[in-house]
């Protein structure tokens, strides 16, 4: 890693980044309805992966925006960095 | 037979020039089918198998190794040693681990160097003043030695340290565990090694686990890099690595993999007698018998097996040695690494069955796994061996992040996270 590629501030040392945990878990819609299970589900268990992973960051002493990256957990390459709500690149 | 380490057998090694020391454990191959297999040789895993094998009878067991024994976190971390934790939970299970400590030399004939230097933690501000008093308190209910130091009793323990109100984050006081201190890493994977093969225990190394069989709900054995092995229990200890073992089993953990760094000074003459941690400004410092200052840094904030680790997570850490410790402005660092440890949401552990039968879990440790090396061991060898866990473990279920249930010890981890 060292230098991550913002898409709003371009080019940046790590230092000025948060990570910010696995990408694309959604939030429940009716969170009245979920069961211990599910909420267990939602708020810990994470994949946790050694390999590609979808991951969340924000250019905290930055633009402060968030933004979406694969990552390869086990070597820390970055593979893509695309926008919030922007579809995730197939591998 | 397993010879004895004495002060004889040393003497009589001498006069051969110590060439011809018995092994301190076997190297065999793996057999098709054993009553459970332990994955993950590290302190932890050993102490697994050995207990299974001293107080349960479980003699035809294995550990399976990726690496060389000890060479994971057993190997990385700075070896702190003490129980000095909120909950009643934590207490107990810690607690259970240090007076294993205590006598653990001698059980293994072994020599892991246990040292009870004390371990202190500092307050900088009025809220760690608050938290750390609380946790004396906790601390003494639950039969643990606490006692809350003033900034001046800080520095007659411990006179390098800068008390100068001056300084960015001052010393206001800080809490003692006269019990606690540090132990050889490497000297407790060894002795465990040691000890549980002489019971006939299969140490495996270089054998890296590729899959989990199961027979609908339950175990049925392990593939691995030197074939597939039959077993109908399979306690996983595999530490950083326990999520990639449990997607294996189609199970999801709580956990997230971090790396945490260390490193240590070049050798000096005796300079800090005790064990010092600072939650607030992350620095933590002991002297190896060897004379290098081990220094322990943070964690990164992002999932990585890399055993590497941010340069910043270093230079933080240094900052603060430095403000709190002048006398070594001039120390040069000799060796600095990263160990991946497994976080949980809660900063304690998990010594849990899981939803698949014969299918035991020993994760979670995060970044304080070390001390509970001895005490880990002897409850998850007895939640395996009796398919229940042990009362000093039932709270470190899986169970707990359905029920809300948790055990909430990111005050005493003592690592930010």
């Amino acid at each position: 890693m060292f230098l991550i590629n913002c898409p709003y501030c371009g080019e940046r040392d790590q230092q000025e980044f948060k990570a910010g945990g696995e990408a694309h878990i959604e939030r429940p819609k009716q969170p009245t309805e979920l069961s211990d299970d599910e909420w267990a589900e939602y708020l810990f268990m994470r994949k946790n992966i050694k390999g590609i992973q979808f991951e969340r960051w924000n250019h905290a002493h930055g633009c402060r925006k968030w933004f979406n990256m694969v990552r390869d957990t086990s070597n820390d390459e970055i593979k893509a960095i695309y926008k919030m709500g922007e579809k995730p690149p197939s591998q | 037979m397993r010879n004895k380490y004495s002060v004889f057998s040393l003497i009589k090694n001498a006069f051969s020039y110590h060439e011809n020391w018995q092994r301190a454990w076997k190297d065999p191959a793996p057999k098709k089918e054993y009553d459970a297999v332990i994955i993950g040789g590290g302190g932890h895993g050993l102490a697994t198998a050995y207990y299974l094998a001293k107080k349960h009878n479980m003699n035809n067991i294995a550990v399976v190794e990726k690496g060389w024994i000890g060479g994971g976190n057993t190997g990385r971390n700075t070896t702190i040693i003490r129980s000095n934790y909120l909950w009643d939970a934590s207490a107990g299970l810690y607690d259970h681990a240090l007076k294993i400590w205590e006598g653990l030399s001698q059980e293994l004939n072994y020599n892991v160097m246990f040292s009870q230097r004390g371990v202190m933690n500092l307050a900088h501000n009025l809220q760690d003043v608050r938290d750390l008093k609380r946790r004396t308190h906790a601390n003494r209910l639950n039969g643990i030695d606490a006692v809350y130091l003033s900034t001046e009793e800080v520095k007659k323990f411990c006179p390098i340290i800068n008390t100068s109100p001056d300084i960015r984050y001052p010393v206001l006081g800080g809490t003692l565990q006269r019990r606690a201190g540090t132990a050889r890493h490497d000297a407790v994977a060894w002795g465990y090694a040691r000890g549980a093969d002489a019971m006939g225990v299969d140490i495996i190394q270089n054998c890296e686990v590729k899959g989990i069989k199961r027979n609908g709900d339950s175990v049925e054995g392990i593939e691995t890099t030197k074939g597939f092995i039959k077993t109908k229990k399979v306690g996983v200890v595999a530490a950083g690595h326990s999520s990639v073992i449990a997607n294996m089993a189609g199970l999801r953990l709580p956990l997230e993999s971090k790396p945490l760094q260390a490193l240590v000074s070049e050798p000096v003459k005796p300079v800090i007698d005790t064990v010092v941690m600072s939650n607030a400004v992350h620095a933590y410092v002991s002297q190896s018998d060897k004379g290098e200052l081990v220094i322990g840094a943070g964690t990164d904030d992002y999932v990585s097996y890399t055993q590497k680790g941010s340069h910043q997570i270093v230079e933080g850490t240094l900052n603060a040695i430095l403000e709190l410790y002048p006398i070594f402005s001039r120390m040069r660092m000799l060796r600095q690494w990263g160990g991946i440890v497994d976080i949980c949401p809660d900063a304690s552990p998990i010594l849990s069955k899981t939803s698949i039968k014969g299918l035991y879990f020993n994760c979670g440790w995060g970044t304080g796994g070390f001390k509970a090396t001895p005490g880990s061991g002897d409850l998850f060898a007895h939640t395996i061996a009796n398919d229940e866990p042990h009362k000093l473990n039932a709270a470190f279920n899986l169970n707990r992040f359905v029920s809300g249930d948790l055990v909430d010890e990111h005050g005493a981890a003592a690592v930010a996270h």
